[in-house]
């Protein structure tokens, strides 16, 4: 049994009791307790269970590095799958789940699975889920599905918010144990901006538990007296509950603050992110211990040797009355004397090295404890709980020699430095023999922008293990972070500890049988024999080797498995372990949730929307809106009753014969200025701009430099020095920067401003035969034929607004596109709306403004273009110059595929049975081409209904186009049937523009 | 995230305040130019491990356009200039050369 121990626990508050519920069922548990410490205090070993053979699983670590005890934390609107109950801190009503079991905890079908485990090694899905083809959509796929994962996504809208949070400091220090207080110390007393991180709620790390003193006084005495200078600091930040998460370019670091995990309907948020900018990081992230490959060494109870001691000395968790103690080093003797001192028995330490004479043996030897060296675990025995162990000798290959009965085993094949932030950025590792590990190499770190190192790892991270050699290296990273020579650091002792021996399978000699169940990664369950039968398969590549057996890829990724996964790799391949090296560190260290990344960019303000001044009153009468950019514009205004199409048709025919308003604001608008402007505009463009007369307007065509089609509009000249350039609503900031980026950068020397106002402008188009009308009875102008023809543009007051009027038309009606200052475009709009009652006045949306324009033939940017089209496809040459010695893209399109006679170009079609094509369809040819589908020779780029036709028009773009007016070509349907349509001019309505000319 | 110094207006910017613009220092080929003289131009930019010359736009600052020669492997900054110069400035090529001996220079 795992129970509470009767005194203890300086982590636990026994004053303040927790109920909690585990699989529904009730527990109890102090504040400070974390679930995994809570759940062993109620005899809950078993927690979840593997992921590929559903073996019973336990806590093994205390830690973030915790494979095991993964569970489904809260319920409904706060269900979160694979949290650790190792870093879950408890509180008053936690629901708790366990994950990946089916019917129940204790006993799960899927374990058949382990017992036909000879069949299902590495590599097995790819192995036999390739034949036959067509049972992977139906069959496979299915079962891996219905079997894969572990926790169940969360299916309700997330109860609780997040926020983010700049800062900037010159040393970032990462991490809260001895190490990283010191080096915090150390930079906040030069007097440099310092931030202080740690994952968890508690500073000091490892050191207090592991009875380190520092200056005379014990651990916990001189971490608090050090966060209480650190606090007194003003240039010092400190954070608990913080990860460092991720290490990115130029010192930018993101780190995870669970703020109200453990407060959860508090209020406050309950992620905090911290977008960090550092001018130095310290890495003081510590270690984490290693496993032992010995067989069964992942029954529940088998846990690692500190992890052991973190529960005993941290939450008074007894691990079993008898806990035996296996280890290739001097550290684990700290866990069997931390029992012993607790009352619990240690039968034997289990040591593979052949003497164990250190400090910390000899003390346990003299507490009694039985030390026996050289030996190994041949096994473990037990199912879901361990039950004892068997011994042998380390050379051998596994013959038992005896058996000791046991509850709970600690492992330590020695420590692995925290080396991920180092890694994130670049920061390469080498090989420490002596202590077994990859640790940073200073020589090689992440370098920032001047060049210089980014990172510094401090203390354990660095390899620096020992209590004095980590507080004394955690002084000189501080020292190094803000560029000083300082006083010398505080003195931390600790027990000598004598050299560790590398042990990556136990026995060394193991039969196969029992390297098939030595596990290596326990959230994936991958074994020794796994990655022994990758080796042998050809792996040899420990990225290929990871990726084919899985090894490192559960939610841990590989914290635990690393680097005896790689040992055992290296061992396969027989070739030494830095030749093997590592796989790559990736950001997150631990994973961040997907709320604290989107923050508070959810809902209404996941993005900026862009609103008109008219918006709200298209809002109130109950206009359907469509995403244009990040606008919101009407798409068109249903009435009750109506549906889209109905008011669509109604729209457009009322702009035909009465009079229609559109909302324009939403169109680019750019002053261009200079003594060059009109030279810079006839580059822009492919048509001549700079001999436009003042008050003139004029269509124009933009392009890439590669010749393609990228924008359209009407330019007005204001006076001799200045033009304003109308784009498309999309393409405003898109093409100010392309003018800001050719004047800049080519024609630098040419003396042109421009300026994007195209909010400072409502644009109001009144249009169809009423339109005259209307601008007449609002008054203020001469709005008449001969004193504002088409194409011209005039200055003015109507009803009293200062107005600009253009003379243009999208629609082939008679049409006003009216600029008011933005500030009074909401007026002007309701005063139309009220002056135009009597002339039959109605607002339409995009979508009718869309059919105008094809009745009318005119092209849009974006239907009738898509990057791969020319203005001489769409059958524009009028307006591209012929004079002209040079504008953007006249290169490019002198390119033989762009001069191209076969080139697909602009039509109408006409179906000839009156129906609406397909929006996107091809028209198809005869043949196939090589994957056996039709030929194509051409395509609709858009396709509507025609109110004012009575019929389904189109436009396409068809080979040889031209010249094939009056015949028909055939537009197969999605689900069968074809449309055929007649090639017609492009030109459905008004082909003489009668109407506008008005 | 890069941090960038734009030479304009002094602000160290960071990457979310900057647009890119790719290759520095391109000549332009127009009307008339031969075929590979435009393809070169248009198509062939240069994507060096190593010191890259590349365009940035101060985008959500003062807008202005600037180069920089920055490392694509440690991702170190030389210097950033404004993006009137024909060629980088002589300061700039020095540090380089100091720091990278053996450098193929620019062009």
């Amino acid at each position: 049994m795992t129970t509470r121990l009767a005194s203890g626990g300086r982590l636990i508050d026994r004053s303040t009791a927790h109920e909690f519920t585990f699989n529904g069922k009730r527990m109890g548990g102090f504040a400070g307790d974390t679930l995994a410490a809570a759940l062993l205090a109620n005899d809950q070993m078993l927690v979840g269970r593997s992921f590929k053979y559903h073996r019973p699983r336990g806590v093994v670590a205390a830690g973030p590095e915790e494979p095991n005890a993964l569970v489904n934390l809260g319920a409904g609107a706060r269900l979160e799958p694979n949290q650790r109950a190792t870093t879950t801190e408890l509180f008053e009503g936690l629901e708790a789940g366990s994950q990946n079991h089916w019917p129940s905890l204790d006993f799960d079908i899927g374990i058949l699975n382990n017992y036909a485990a000879k069949l299902l090694p590495a590599g097995f899905y790819y192995k036999t889920f390739i034949h036959p083809r067509a049972f992977w959509k139906h069959v496979f796929e299915p079962i891996v599905r219905q079997s894969a994962g572990l926790g169940k996504a969360p299916k309700d809208r997330d109860a609780d918010r997040y926020e983010q949070a700049y800062a900037f400091a010159d040393v970032l220090v990462v991490g809260g144990g001895i190490a990283g207080l010191q080096a915090a110390l150390v930079a906040g007393q030069s007097g440099a901006r310092v931030m202080l991180l740690e994952q968890t709620a508690h500073w000091g790390g490892r050191a207090p538990v592991d009875g380190v003193t520092v200056d005379g006084q014990s651990a916990d005495e001189w971490v608090k007296n050090a966060v209480q200078a650190l606090e007194r600091m003003e240039n010092v930040t400190l954070r608990l509950r913080c990860c460092g998460a991720g290490v990115y370019d130029h010192g930018y670091v993101l780190a995870d603050e669970r703020v109200a995990d453990h407060t959860p309907g508090d209020g406050r948020p309950k992620h905090r992110l911290w977008r960090i900018r550092a001018g130095r990081i310290i890495t003081a992230t510590g270690a984490i211990e290693r496993p032992l490959s010995f067989a069964g060494n992942d029954i529940p109870g088998v846990m690692l040797a500190a992890a052991v001691r973190d529960y005993v000395v941290n939450f008074a968790i007894s691990p079993g009355d008898r806990t035996v103690v296996v280890t290739n080093n001097d550290d684990a003797y700290r866990t069997a004397i931390a029992l012993h001192q607790a009352g619990l028995v240690v039968p034997v330490i289990v040591d593979a090295r052949a003497q164990a004479n250190g400090a910390l043996p000899m003390q346990a030897r003299a507490l009694g404890i039985r030390v026996e060296t050289g030996k190994a675990i041949a096994k473990v025995k037990g199912g879901k709980r361990v039950t004892g162990v068997a011994l042998c000798a380390q050379a051998g290959e596994g013959a038992v020699l005896e058996e000791v009965a046991c509850e709970a085993v600690a492992m330590s094949g020695g420590w692995s430095p925290v080396v991920h932030l180092w890694s994130h950025c670049g920061g390469k590792l080498t090989w420490d023999a002596a202590n077994a590990h990859f640790r940073p190499d200073a020589t090689r770190p992440p370098t920032t922008d001047d060049g210089s190192a980014m990172v510094i790892a401090a203390g354990a991270a660095n390899g620096a293990l020992l209590a004095g050699d980590c507080l004394a290296d955690g002084h000189a990273a501080g020292l190094a972070a803000v560029g000083q020579a300082g006083a010398a650091a505080p003195e931390a002792i600790a027990a000598d500890e004598s050299p560790m021996a590398p042990v990556w399978i136990m026995p060394q000699g193991a039969a196969p049988a029992l390297k098939a169940k030595m596990w290596l990664d326990y959230q994936n369950d991958v074994k020794v024999s796994d990655v022994q039968l990758a080796a042998r398969e050809g792996y040899e590549s420990v990225e290929h080797t990871k990726r084919y057996t899985t090894l490192g890829m559960a939610t841990d990724q590989g914290k635990l498995s690393n680097i005896n996964g790689l040992a055992v790799l290296a061992g396969a391949l027989n070739t030494d372990i830095p030749q093997v090296g590592t796989t790559t560190f990736r950001p997150p260290y631990t994973p961040v949730t997907l709320g604290a990344l989107a923050g508070e960019a959810r809902g209404e303000i996941f993005q900026p929307l862009r609103k008109t001044p008219m918006h709200g009153w298209h809002e109130a009468q109950g206009a359907y809106f469509e995403p244009v950019g990040l606008w919101r514009r009407p798409y068109c205004f249903a009435r009750a009753g109506e549906s889209h199409a109905q008011a669509v048709e109604r729209e457009v025919t009322n702009t035909r014969n009465a009079l229609g308003l559109l909302d324009a604001s939403t169109l680019g608008k750019i002053v261009v200025k200079g003594p060059d402007a009109g030279k810079f505009l006839d580059m822009l463009y492919t048509g001549v701009m700079s001999n436009l007369a003042v008050g003139k307007c004029r269509y124009g065509l933009m392009c890439s430099e590669s010749g393609f089609l990228m924008d359209d509009g009407v330019v007005a000249r204001i006076d001799a020095n200045t033009f304003l350039v109308h784009t498309t609503t999309g393409g405003a900031d898109r093409i100010h920067a392309h003018m800001e980026d050719w004047l800049q950068c080519e024609w630098w020397d040419w003396q042109v401003y421009t300026a994007n106002v195209t909010e400072q402008y409502a644009q109001v188009a009144v249009v169809g035969p009423n339109a005259r009308k209307l601008l007449e009875k609002l008054g203020g102008m001469d709005v008449s034929k001969d004193a504002l023809p088409f194409m011209t543009w005039a200055d003015g007051t109507l009803g009293g607004f200062r107005a600009r009027v253009y003379r243009i038309s999208f629609s082939g009606e008679l049409s006003y596109e009216v600029a008011i200052p933005a500030s009074e475009g909401l007026a002007f709009w309701q005063t139309c709306v009220a002056a135009g009652a009597e002339f039959g006045v109605m607002p339409y949306g995009t979508e009718a403004l869309h059919v105008l324009r094809a009745e009318k033939g005119f092209i849009m940017i974006g239907d009738e273009t898509d990057g791969t089209v020319i203005p001489q496809d769409l059958n524009l040459g009028w307006a591209i110059s012929k004079k002209k010695a040079d504008y953007l893209g006249k290169r490019g399109q002198e390119r033989a595929f762009l001069a191209s006679p076969d080139r697909w170009t602009l039509v109408g079609l006409e179906t000839l049975d009156g129906s609406v094509i397909p929006d996107g369809a091809y028209a198809v040819t005869e043949g196939t081409n090589a994957n056996g589908q039709r030929n194509t020779e051409g395509r609709v780029t858009s396709t509507y209904y025609s109110p004012t036709l009575k019929r389904g028009i189109a436009m396409g773009l068809v080979r040889h186009g031209a010249s094939r007016m009056g015949e028909t070509v055939e537009f197969p349907k999605v689900g069968g049937g074809s449309v055929k349509a007649k090639i017609v001019d492009q030109v459905f309505y008004d082909k003489d523009g009668a109407r506008q000319n008005v | 995230m890069l941090t960038l110094e734009c030479p304009y207006c002094g602000v160290k910017a960071e990457e979310t305040e900057l647009t890119p613009g790719y290759e520095a220092h391109l000549k332009r080929f127009g009307p008339g130019s031969s075929d590979d003289d435009f393809e070169s131009y248009m198509f062939a930019r240069k994507n060096p491990k190593g010191v890259h010359f590349e365009r940035w736009r101060h985008a959500y600052g003062c807008g202005k356009w600037f180069l920089a020669a920055r490392c694509t492997v440690t991702l170190e900054v030389f210097g950033t200039y404004p993006a009137q110069l024909g060629e980088p400035p002589a300061d700039i090529i020095a540090k380089i050369t100091a720091k990278r001996p053996g450098w193929e220079g620019y062009k």
